[in-house]
């Protein structure tokens, strides 16, 4: 198609409503629902993270009204127990976490110039997930069965039944199944930004939030797997009585603080870095100027993602550990220091280099800046170990965490609010309202938390549902009580504001004259993301690129039509964005609510015991997945080919390094490598904890035989998979189905042999912590050797039914990512268990 | 455009997975040195007054992080286009990419001495 068709009007005309009819969402009142548009899911997800938020503050206004006098008794002790509880696991899982997936799912297609992110359904997917697990553990408090042991829920206290009921398992479960959105999110968004860039946005040219979602996304990828991993530790003890945090059976408490706190610190990470990375969108607009230290913000993202994974044991100062790992943590938590603040002096400077429009969302950001740093230097102070072990479990801390998460988190992302709403409804918030709120907010956060330094310092514990009235701590509580009402009367001022919205006029189009591409999204909403997808040469294209706007609007650039009627976008190479492919993206459909549906089953049938039921579950799950992948992915196009624009045509198919799927595989799959790392870490941490080990009259229990049998079942299964694909490639079709069916049967066999060795020798895992971590690791590559047997059937099953093609061969190239992964598992599990205990 | 050809260091490809060497350096001397300390104090109860083994491992860590330094230096300062080096060019995406290698070299070695310092100060497993 040549420049020269575009300049008719009805050309331009047909191709909108082309699209238009290809992006139509599903209408109805059920159907509706079956959306996958990212524009939709993107809302419903904030919507509902924002809605927790607001459950999880009234649970902290209860809590503050109960503590502003002394020896109140509003609550009772075992209701407080489950609002801090609550308060803390709603406010991480349900807000902050799926706050920042929602607004990168709504965000990142529109910064990208993408139509949609690479797997949408795989984002509604995630949406269910949340919802489903999410009312799952909020709903139990109004069932006085919430979880009520800290948001850390440290063992002995939940692990034993009778010190805690099933409020453990709804927080276990239920949050294992919001971890597995997560990581659903974490797929997409580095998909995403990987692969699904406009042309010509090299690396160097991706707007910074993008790089602050690869960054983030990236650290969900090794900080969630280790709590995924304690998760399985923790309800193996509780539902099987294996005792791997019993210290009178060989277990340890502190193994669920290390695999908590792995994934907990770097928490704080990620909730941060997304929220801060709004700033480096809106300082750039409201400066009127290019963002000064490109390459500096990169350092403080991808430095402090690094280092954020070395501050763990800082939560763990108080636990009796050796002084010299205290100080390798101390080191590390004074060193990330350094990274955060390079990027909040590059906002500083970028302000002080343009000439600033002093708006409602800058407002939000300075304030909360302000705020952080405060935080910050608390933080400083409590990363110091002597400092902290008079500061631990004070409310000094407690003052220093909300200082962090109400600069780094919340008030961002109000400023992010009042910025982004005009790009999502079309209409701005009221700047009257915003200022108030803001100023609400910032006085009464202030008055709340700073005087809990102080109640910390003079001696108030945390967690504690009253304090006698002799502490003399009764008016430092009471400030720090109005203080919350004025924090709430904010967000309710907030609220307020947009609920005013609908009845509002439409803004201009870009109204804050940002330069960054979502904004060229129109007030009236369209479905289709982007008109066009640009050719990018610029940071700041629609102030930089001349006709820009006019140019994207008019279809001048890529891919401005959809001919075939179906939804596209297209897939560039990793640095420097050269356009390699035109994929479909999923339709609107019912399986992702269903497979939703179908995994929170397991999830919550377990918690109350119903296995039988969890197992039927679990196989509709997996009935669903199937479906989901024989219909909905790697799909044979009508043509090899089409034209995008500009004398490009592009393939429509592709497979290997090059796909979106075998992305999401080798990244799912480092999430899976890094769950797995947590349960080897687990036997090594018992190896230490340990005179002897194995322990005594437990020598060499899973034997060599079977151990070693099981390790070259499972490198025979990688080796015969890896051999089908270099077969199937050169056109062997035949004996690369034979080759698979080989490694079918060689993957079945590895599960029996994997769970032989410590079956037949009679371990048993309620003895000791020894035979427990053996059977889980065991368990655990067993499993992964079914996974494969399914895996290669439905490959096998795919060829045969004509799917699967040496040209179109997705599905072996995907799978032997897969058999890569399970080779490694097997090698370290088994060299573990059947040859450590002859070196140890 | 007439230059002189490309020295070794300049013909080394960079990508993502060069970006994070200097700090997956400092993540594995991390790694090594909370291993080194909790296995010798579980298993022998001390370390040794000069820990030759974790000095060697320092060293080698600070090594690869100057290295990898020098290269990114050397590369960020590749004539190509005019400054800002903020275009959507080869050289200017090159320059990028060994810039914030520089800059994450620069607190990677800052970090890994961090760890390093506490081993100067303690003696003991206490």
């Amino acid at each position: 198609m040549s420049l020269h068709d575009q300049d008719d009007p009805a050309l331009r005309a047909a191709q909108e409503k082309r699209l238009r009819a290809v992006w139509e969402p599903p209408k109805g009142l059920f159907l509706r629902w079956t959306d996958t548009n990212n524009n939709q899911v993107g809302v419903w997800y904030v919507l509902t993270a924002f809605g927790f938020m607001l459950f999880a503050g009234v649970l902290a206004l209860i809590m503050r009204t109960q503590l502003a006098v002394p020896e109140n008794d509003l609550v009772t002790p075992g209701t407080f127990n489950q609002l801090f509880t609550l308060h803390g696991s709603v406010m991480m899982f349900l807000f902050a976490v799926p706050m920042f997936e929602a607004v990168s799912i709504i965000l990142l297609p529109q910064l990208l110039g993408a139509r949609d992110l690479p797997f949408p359904r795989l984002s509604a997917f995630g949406y269910w997930s949340f919802l489903l697990g999410g009312l799952f553990v909020s709903g139990s408090i109004f069932f006085d069965a919430a979880p009520d042991g800290g948001w850390f829920m440290y063992p002995p206290l939940t692990t034993r039944t009778d010190l805690s009921g099933l409020g453990a398992d709804i927080w276990m479960l239920g949050l294992s199944f919001i971890e597995v959105s997560s990581v659903a999110a974490a797929v997409e968004l580095i998909v995403g930004v990987l692969k699904c860039r406009p042309p010509g946005m090299r690396l160097n040219l991706m707007p910074l939030y993008a790089w602050y979602i690869l960054v983030v996304a990236v650290m969900i990828l090794f900080a969630f797997p280790p709590l995924i991993a304690g998760d399985i530790l923790f309800e193996m003890e509780r539902l099987l009585d294996w005792p791997f945090f019993d210290a009178s059976r060989g277990g340890d408490p502190l193994l669920w603080q290390h695999l908590f706190w792995i994934f907990g610190h770097p928490e704080v990470y990620i909730v941060f870095l997304p929220s801060i990375a709004l700033f480096a969108m809106l300082v750039p607009t409201f400066a009127r100027r290019h963002l000064l230290g490109y390459p500096w913000i990169v350092l403080a993202a991808v430095g402090t993602a690094f280092l954020s994974f070395g501050l763990w044991v800082h939560h763990m100062f108080t636990t009796g550990l050796p002084k010299i790992s205290l100080a390798f943590f101390s080191a590390a938590s004074e060193a990330v220091a350094i990274p955060t603040a390079v990027q909040i002096f590059v906002f500083i400077i970028t302000l002080w280099a343009g000439r600033v429009v002093w708006s409602t969302p800058l407002l939000y950001a300075t304030g909360s800046l302000a705020i952080f740093v405060i935080g910050g230097l608390t933080g400083v102070m409590v990363a110091v170990a002597p400092f902290d072990w008079q500061a631990h479990d004070t409310y000094f801390v407690v003052a220093h965490l909300h200082y962090v998460l109400i600069g780094g988190t919340l008030m961002p992302l109000f400023a992010g609010l009042y910025y982004y709403w005009p790009l999502v409804t079309g209409k701005k918030l009221s700047d009257r309202l915003g200022r108030t709120a803001f100023w609400l907010l910032f006085v009464g956060a202030n008055l709340c938390f700073f005087p809990m330094h102080l109640s910390g310092l003079e001696g108030m514990p945390r967690r504690v549902f009253t304090y006698p009235e002799e502490l003399g701590l009764g008016g430092l509580n009471l400030a720090s009580t109005i203080g919350s009402f004025i924090i709430a009367s904010g967000v309710a001022v907030i609220v307020l504001d947009l609920c005013r919205s609908p009845w509002r006029p439409k803004a201009a189009r870009n109204p804050w004259q940002a330069g960054t591409l979502e904004w060229l999204a129109k007030p009236e909403d369209e479905n289709w993301g982007v008109r066009s997808i640009p050719l990018i040469e610029s940071r700041y294209p629609i102030w930089d690129q001349e006709d820009f706007v006019r140019k994207v609007d008019e279809g001048r650039f890529f891919l401005p039509d959809a001919e075939e009627g179906r939804r596209e976008t297209i897939v560039t190479s990793v640095l420097d964005a050269r356009p390699v492919a035109v994929i479909r993206l999923g339709s609107p459909s019912w399986l992702p609510m269903l497979t939703a549906l179908a995994l929170g089953g397991v999830f919550i049938l377990t918690t109350y015991h119903f296995y039988w039921l969890a197992l039927v579950s679990s196989f509709a799950t997996l009935g669903l997945v199937l479906t989901w992948l024989w219909v909905g992915t790697a799909e044979t196009p009508e043509k090899p080919c089409k034209p995008i624009g500009h004398g490009l045509e592009l393939p429509l198919y592709i497979s290997g390094s090059a796909a979106p799927g075998w992305w999401a595989m080798f990244i799912t799959m480092m999430a899976d490598a890094t769950a797995f790392s947590g349960l080897v870490f687990g036997y090594y941490f018992f190896w230490t904890r340990h005179e002897d080990f194995p322990p005594e009259g437990m020598d060499f229990a899973p034997g060599l035989f079977w151990p070693m049998a099981a390790l070259a079942l499972g490198v025979a299964t990688w080796v015969a998979t890896v051999a089908a694909r270099e077969v199937h490639a050169r056109g062997g079709v035949n004996l690369a189905r034979t080759l698979v069916a080989g490694a079918i049967v060689l993957a079945m066999a590895g599960i029996f042999a994997g769970l032989a060795g410590p079956w037949l020798s009679g371990m048993d895992p309620a003895a000791h912590s020894y035979p427990a971590i053996v059977w889980v690791l065991a368990l655990w590559t067993s499993i992964h050797s079914g996974i494969a047997a399914i895996m290669l059937a439905y490959v096998l099953a795919r060829s045969l039914a004509g799917r699967m093609t040496p040209r179109h061969d997705a599905e072996i190239r995907n799978v032997t990512v897969y058999a890569h992964f399970l080779a490694l598992t097997a090698v370290v599990t088994y060299l573990t268990i059947g040859l450590f205990p002859e070196v140890a | 455009m007439n230059r002189d050809p490309l020295k070794w260091h300049e013909r080394l490809r960079v990508s993502l997975w060069t970006l994070i060497v200097p700090p997956a350096v400092w993540a594995g001397h991390f790694l090594f040195s909370y291993l080194w300390a909790s296995i010798s104090c579980a298993k022998v109860g001390s370390f040794a007054r000069f820990p030759t083994l974790f000095v060697a491992g320092t060293v080698v860590a600070l090594a690869i992080i100057l290295v990898s330094g020098w290269i990114a230096w050397k590369q960020q300062r590749m004539t190509g286009d005019p400054p800002p080096h903020e275009s959507g060019t080869q050289i200017d995406r090159l320059r990028f990419i060994a810039k914030s290698t520089l800059l994450l070299a620069g607190l990677s070695f800052v970090a890994v001495l961090f760890s390093a310092l506490p081993v100067a100060f303690l003696s003991d497993c206490r």
